[in-house]
Order: C-alpha cells, then structure tokens, then sequence
C-alpha cells in the first residue's frame, strides 16, 4: 500500500513531523540517544564491504582512456593495437552507446564518451574491459587518438561573449536578485574582490563499482552514489532500455560530500557489461578520481555594503561568477544558492545580487558540502569585517545589529517562518570562554610543524569570526520526496529506504526512529536498492535526515496505527489508549499488555510512504519567491598562529555554535561539525585544484593536500543551539553543511587579524602572506 | 607469471597463484585473497588506508612489491581482533567514541594505532597526532579518532 504523508503547508492530510513534543520515548537507543553505528564493527574489523570490494566469478576489469587536452576536436581514433592485446575483451567508443549519447543531472549536456569534441582534461574518450586492471589500463593507453588541439576557453567571466564551445552555449545560468529600493545608499559603504579556489571533496573510497548483466538484456549495478534512483534514470536513458531493466544497489561508500551526485562510470561499466556479457569491476586510481568528478565552483565575487552611521545594513550590491567548467552538472542550483544567500543571515532591506555560472574548458563543477553559500560566505563575512573596521565598531555587535531571525525577509523577499536563531548561535560562539593557548615550545604546534622551520618568537597570533547560512533540502519548486517502508513481524522491524549512507550516519537515525516510533529493539535495513522501494531522493543538501527520517518515520507510523488498531478491536478499547513501548503494546491504563512479538507474530504490518516537504516556488525575474523550504547556521571562532615571513599558518581553535534544531544523535553530531569544519580549514588554508589553461597540475595526495591530524585543532563545540523546526520531523534540522560554510571564512579572518593584511582569496597561500 | 609463491598473512600461509610479478602487496592482498579490509584511497603511499605490518614494521601495502613480502609476517586488520566480541580495545573504542563515519580510512587506522600503542602505551596528544598524521580521513575532523585513540590506551593500560 501508499500513502502520501504530505507535511505541506498547502493542506496536506497527514501532517507528519509536529515538532519536539513529538519524542515519545527517547529510552537508549531511540531519538536523541547516544546510539552507536550499526556498521560500525563491520567497519573497524575491515569486513564492510566498499564497492572496490566486489568480487564475482570471471570478472573482468574497466578502465577508462580520458582527454589530456582541455580543448580539442578529435579526428580519428584507432582501437586496433588495443583490441590486438591479450586479455582484452572490449574496447568502447562514442558510437557505442546505444541510447542518448547525454546526460547529467539536471541538464543532460555531458556525452557518455566524447564524440568529435574534447571539453575538458580526463573527459572519457573511450573504455576497455580486460582481465587485469594492468592489462585495461595498458590496453587504453594503446589507443591511439588523434586530437586536433584547440585554444581552451578557461575565463568564465570571457565565456558569455566568447564563442561557444558546445552546442548550448557558455551561460549555464544568469540570476538577478533586486529587492527593495535599488536607488537608496549608505552613509557608509565598502567594497571588495574576493576569490575562492576550486575544492575537491576527496572522499576516501574511490569512485568504483560492479555491474553484472543478464541474458534478458537487463544489467544490476552495484556502486557508491549518493541518490541511486536517478542515477538509474540516467544509465538508463543512456543504455536506451526501460529502467526496471537498469537495477542499482548502494555498495558502500566512502565518503561522497557531493562527488557522488552526478554519475562517473555508472554508465561506462553497465556498457561494458552488456557488450561482454560478464561482470565488470572498475576502480578510479586517485589521480583518475581527481578528474572523474566534478569540483566545488571556483568563484569571483565584488561587493558593495551600504550601512548607516549605526551599521545597520541598508543595501547589499554584489556580482558573482561562478566557473562551472566543461558540464552543466549542478551549476544552475548552485549559482542559485550562491545568489540567494550572498548577504548572509542578515536583515536587508536592499539588495542587487548578479550571479552568472559559465561554461569553460576547465573541469566540471557542481555539488559540494555548503553548495554555492561557502563561496559568497567567504564574500559578505569578508564583507562585514571591513564594514565593522569602516564604523570603528566591534565585528561581532555589527553581526548581531543585523542578525536575521523569524518573521525577517531574505534578500529574496522570502518570510522567514521557520527557526533561525542567527542572533544565539552569534552569541554562543562569540561569547564563549577562550580558551587558553599558550605559545607552545612543542615544535609540532607552530606553523610548519616540527620541521625547526619556524620560531616561536616570530609567530604572531590573530582570532577571526564568522557566521553563514543555508538552505535545507532542495529549493525552487523541485519537490525531492522520500520514499521508505516498514514491516513488523514477530516483533522486529524492517525499515526499506533507498537513502544512500555515504557515511553520514543515516542508518543509525533510521534504527533510532524506528525504536522511538514502534517501541521495537531490533530493526533491520533492508539494502538500499531501487529494486524495492521509491526514490530516497539524493543524499545532499543536509536533507535525508529530516525527509528519508520523515518517510522512516510516517512508515513507522503507519504499521504502528494498524497495530493498534487490530489490537484495540481485539481488546475492545479505543486505540488512543494504547502504546508500543519496550517491545509490549501497553494500555495507558496499566490494564493489558501484550508482546508485540506475539501480536505480530507471522504476520504483515507493513506500510510504504512518500514523505513530501512543503511546496516551494521559483524565484521570478527579480530573484524574488518563496523558493526554500528550511535554513540552518552556524558561526565559527577560529585562532591562529602564524609566521608572516613565511606565510605558514597553524590553526590553534575553532569554537562554533550551530543552529541544529534537534539532536537525534549527540555523537554523529559531534562527527558532523567537527568533519566539516576540517573541509573548512582546508578550503581557508591548503586545499585548490590548480589549473594551468584547463590542465590539472596537482591531481594527487601528494600535491592536493587535505588536513591532517596535525592541522586540525581541538574543536569546541560551545552550543547546539537548539530550536525545534516546525515541520521537520523531531524538529531537527540536517546539520552536515553549515560547519563547511562559515569555518573558511573565520579562519581567513583570523589570519588577518594577526596579519593586517587583506588576503581577498581563499585558499590562503603562504606567498599570499609572505610577498603580499 | 612468476612462480606460485607463499604469503604470511595473519598467521596463515596463503598460497599466491597466477600473480603478475608487478603486483602489489595491496592487489594480492585484496584481490587475490580477499582480504579487502585493507583499504586503496590513494595507492600511492599518501592516505596509509592500506596500512598493514610486515614483520612488525607499519607500512604501506600499496608501495610493497607482494613478492618481495614472501617469508614475512604480514598483519592486516583482519588479523588484529581478540578480547569481547573478537574486537580489540583499539577496535572497541572507534566504535565506541564514534570515530567510524564513511569508515574508508578505518581500517589503516586501527592498524596504526595498534602499532603506537605498541610502542608507547601512554602517547601525548602531540604524540598522538604526529603518530597518525599520515592516515588521511576526510570525514571525521580526527576529534572522535584521537578520543578512540585516548580511550584505547586507557583500556590497555588498565588491563591486567
């Protein structure tokens, strides 16, 4: 059976998650326990299964032969020396794909296999299976391409008026934003550049996967995605067969932070399979992943404050250009979000935000953790600082002067109905006890580490202070519902839903909810497949826990009425009176109790749900429309040391307040905002894709550096600024994205406050200090 | 292909047939005996995902050729687990201070901390981190990890 357990403001019948009072029993392993990962001993043990861990009989391996050149039209290829070797059994080009030559997420722009054309270094030109990885790689390598090299487009702000460079032109987006009175300004105004570089996400599990084919013609794939369902809808427009001949299984996943969300050899290994006939096993090699994904936005952003004498806001102006690379991916979303957000969690009154994503021949870009609000908050704290150095004022009083809050407008005109306490979460950081750090004499605490490269006496230390926002879920009327089931029998749960746990603990929540909701212990996830179950929608945007929990929780639900009705009618009371608790159905009275084991013994309560959040709007001419569904902030304190001759920076504290709405999990909260904060660090301080005219120089571990355990600090959490979310399932927002956004920011601006520089770009180069 | 040859792998002799002779410790490891809890983030001795012991030693199975580990003792995270429930207290206390997300990196980890622990039963937080500074993770921020770690040596010191 379905059901629509519609959470809408525009008159849903079953309203779902009602808030906080909505914690039956948080007893020890419900919502808002301290509950341990189901995977977790699996995982310590080595036994979980990643999906570079697939094995089937006479397997072959898949390797990918991808552009060297940015820019280039391809003239001729010959697969002969390859197809000539031992141990290979296919060798793929464009022609091979039997359906639409295209795809991506939300514009289907990207070719399966270049056909004529090269947009972009590491684009596939062509695949081979052989029965050594070794064998496969060597076999592409024998591929002989006959490129015809072109200039690269690699300017996005030259890309609008340049010629395009594929049938769809250079513009994957332009947004305006005009709200207020455009003509009024400030007593005061400041203005800024400011830059931020290409990030990878650099999950730990490299894109991998296994696809097994089927005589009828139909191919099961099992890999690590973020949001299986429409990756389906992809492999299958691109394979030209009906979806339900396209069947996805989550292998588990090593980390996603957004890489995940478009496709990168699903399609490849499902062609390779069905053209061999056997299974086909693939797995990127680091430097492979470095161009098989796509990268956080590198950006450009000018802005102009306005505030009065007092420093309240009185126009935001600010032009924003994102390079979305070779790919549409995401980019239209993420420039949305980038626009929408580019004042901050303030109040107002007038803003002129320009925001354009272009197409270049660098690679492409799309999701990552904090999804165009890293980017402009890097801008308007920026911003701020200058604004409050301008009125001789304290940065953090202007922040909290300004600070936006319900029944506040975004630059959007959106009401802002929900929670949103910027103000505390401001407060709580800001105002939190600093800790005590002394100038350590213990050489691995100094910038540089222990290498004697730096004196103590040299370093100069500095604190900087930022805040940053975000949506929840998906904005601008696209309704990403979820889908999940629950069975009981004989007193176990069941809990389906095609949610991809990338890491971030969802399977943990899911078992919570099912105990909070049905009283039950053992509750068992079914695989995450779309054999069995509806769309999970995708694992980003910091949405699965408020709607694949929202759908966990309206199937539980559900069972749970059915239950109790068929229990009530046997007892002859109302079903009002009785609960599921500690594995019994118990009368309020303290009258009856029976086991639910016995109750459900062999039998089916089963129930299936979509969970819908409320409608959105898309935005009109002017960027103005309700376009999104939930926010959530956080601030951030960072600390610094460093040595300005040699521009080293050694971050000493991060102290962050977050707007978290409810905690169902203290601990994966913790592991949330701490993780996040150290893709902060690294946005602020080491971490950018360099590109020399479209080349990637640096695709490797050794030269893309991510921190370690050395260059992260001790992390203080000073509050989960806890405000329950009207509408959201316990009241809980997704916390995973805002400790990304606003870490960068405060790191950046603690190095200049020990350094009195400017330093308008991040990542923050020891020659940005030491020569600027 | 090389001569079949004889691996020492948790105190199990597996025999390596049909192996190129350029074969890494990781591939045979993990392809050839299916022992995939050693892990392949980076296969270029940058991320210790693919951390193991040869002969005590911590090392990056990724840069061993597996020939040239033949008549060692080779220690994965397989071969790591004793006390309750077949887990070590380095294993018990990752996941008990939730220092397991997407849990990639896990492994190489735990084979890491049981090797400094090994050598120093009462690490400094300094120690702690310059110990595991080559083990990459990208989804924890390391503050659960150094707890386990802290909570780990606590266990092993108290224990009889």
């Amino acid at each position: 059976m379905t059901s629509e357990a519609a959470n809408t403001a525009a008159g849903g019948s079953t309203a779902t998650g009602t808030g906080a009072d909505t914690i039956v029993d948080v007893g020890t392993r419900g919502v808002g326990a301290d509950v341990g990962r189901p995977d977790g001993v699996p995982k310590v043990q080595g036994r979980f299964a990643f999906s570079s861990d697939l094995w089937a009989d006479d397997f072959l391996w898949g390797h990918t032969l991808r552009s060297p050149h940015a820019s280039a039209l391809i003239r001729g290829v010959d697969i002969g020396p390859a197809v000539a070797m031992a141990g290979v059994y296919a060798v793929l080009l464009a022609d091979d794909v039997p359906g639409c030559p295209t795809y991506g997420l939300e514009h289907g722009d990207q070719p399966a296999l270049a056909d004529g054309q090269v947009r972009y270094v590491g684009e596939p030109v062509a695949l081979v299976a052989a029965d050594h990885p070794d064998i496969a790689r060597r076999a592409a390598e024998a591929i002989v391409v006959d490129y015809e090299v072109t200039e690269p487009l690699t300017d996005a702000e030259a890309a609008p008026t340049a010629a395009p460079i594929h049938p769809d032109g250079n513009v994957f987006r332009e947004i305006t934003i005009r709200h207020g009175d455009l003509d009024v300004t400030g007593e005061v105004t400041v203005e800024g550049v400011y830059e931020v570089g290409m990030q990878d996400q650099a999950f730990m599990g490299p894109e991998s996967g296994m696809a097994l084919p089927d005589e009828d013609g139909s191919v099961e794939l099992f890999v690590s995605t973020q949001w299986l369902h429409v990756d389906r809808e992809q492999i299958a427009a691109c394979l030209g067969i009906d979806e339900e001949k396209v069947r996805l299984t989550l292998a588990g996943v090593g980390g996603a932070f957004g890489a995940r969300e478009d496709l990168s050899l699903q399609v490849h290994l499902c062609l390779l399979a069905l053209h061999t006939g056997k299974p086909v096993k693939m797995v990127y090699s680091r430097d492979e992943s470095f161009l098989g994904h796509v990268h956080r936005h590198p950006a450009k952003m000018w802005y102009r404050h306005h505030a009065d004498r007092t420093g309240r806001l009185v126009k935001v102006e600010a032009r924003i250009v994102l390079d979305g690379g070779a790919y549409a991916s995401t980019s239209s979303a993420v420039i949305a979000n980038a626009s929408c957000f580019a004042a901050g969690p303030y109040k107002v009154p007038a803003a002129h935000i320009t925001g354009l994503a272009a197409r270049t021949n660098n690679p492409p870009c799309g999701a990552m953790r904090g999804f165009g609000a890293v980017q402009t908050c890097f801008g308007h704290e920026s911003q701020m600082d200058k604004l409050a150095a301008a009125l001789n004022m304290d940065p953090v009083e202007l922040r909290l002067l300004n600070a936006i809050g319900p029944g506040d407008r975004l630059v959007t005109g959106q009401l802002i109905t929900g929670t949103f306490p910027t103000a505390e979460v401001i407060r709580q950081c800001a105002y939190a006890p600093e800790a005590e750090i002394p100038l350590s004499d213990d050489r691995r605490d100094l910038p540089g580490g222990s290498g004697r490269t730096t004196d103590a006496a040299d370093t100069v230390r500095g604190t900087g202070f930022a805040v940053g926002f975000k949506n929840l879920m998906f904005s601008e009327g696209y309704d990403d519902y979820s889908s999940a089931a629950c069975r009981v029998s004989d007193g176990v749960a069941t809990i389906t839903c095609a949610c991809a746990e990338v890491g971030q603990g969802f399977v943990t929540l899911a078992q919570q909810i099912a105990r909070t909701e049905l009283g039950v212990d053992e509750v068992i996830l079914a695989p995450a497949q779309t054999a069995t179950i509806g769309s999970a929608g995708s694992s980003s945007a910091s949405r699965q826990t408020w709607m694949s929990g929202g759908a966990v929780q309206a199937a539980c639900r559900e069972v749970r009425a059915q239950i109790l009705a068929d229990v009530a009618a046997e007892w002859g009371v109302s079903p009002d009176g009785l609960v599921l608790r500690d594995g019994l159905v118990v009368s309020l009275d303290g009258q009856q109790e029976a086991l639910l084991a016995q109750v459900t013994a062999g039998a089916g309560y089963e129930a299936d749900v979509e969970y819908h959040h409320a409608p959105t709007e898309a935005l009109d001419e002017n960027g103005q429309g309700n376009a999104h569904v939930s926010f959530a902030c956080a601030a951030h304190r960072a600390t610094v040391d460093v040595d300005p001759d040699l521009g080293l920076v050694r971050v000493r504290d991060i102290t962050t307040a977050q707007d978290v709405g409810r905690i169902l999990n203290p601990t994966q909260a913790v592991g949330q905002i701490e993780g996040g904060i150290a893709q902060g660090l690294g946005l602020a301080l080491m971490e950018e894709i360099v590109l020399d005219d479209g080349l990637v120089r640096n695709a490797s571990f050794t030269d893309y550096v991510i921190p370690t355990t050395l260059d992260m600090p001790d992390v203080t959490i000073a509050a989960f600024v806890e405000e329950p979310e009207p509408g959201a399932p316990y009241g809980a927002k997704g916390i995973g994205e805002p400790p990304t956004i606003s870490s960068s920011a405060a790191i950046a601006a603690a190095v200049r406050a020990a350094t009195g520089q400017d330093l308008p770009r991040i990542p923050i180069r020891p020659a940005d200090i030491a020569l600027g | 292909m090389p001569d079949p040859y004889s691996l020492r792998v948790n105190g199990v002799d597996c025999e390596v047939a049909d192996s190129d002779i350029a074969e890494s410790l990781l591939f045979v490891l993990r392809e050839r005996l299916g022992l995939t809890g050693t892990k392949n983030a980076c296969t270029e001795g940058e991320c210790s995902s693919c951390a193991v012991l040869i002969d005590g030693v911590l090392t990056c199975s990724c840069l061993v050729l597996s020939a040239t580990a033949a008549g060692q003792e080779i220690t994965t995270v397989e071969g790591l687990g004793d006390g309750r429930d077949g887990l070590s207290a380095v294993q018990e206390a990752f996941v008990a201070e939730g220092a397991v997300q997407c849990g990639f990196c896990t492994p190489g980890l735990i084979v890491a901390v049981h090797d400094l622990l090994e050598a120093n039963a009462d690490p400094s937080d300094g120690d702690v981190r310059e110990a595991l500074s080559g083990n990459l993770c990208r989804c924890t921020g390391y503050g659960r990890i150094l707890a386990a770690v802290n909570t780990a040596a606590e266990a092993k010191r108290s224990q009889p």
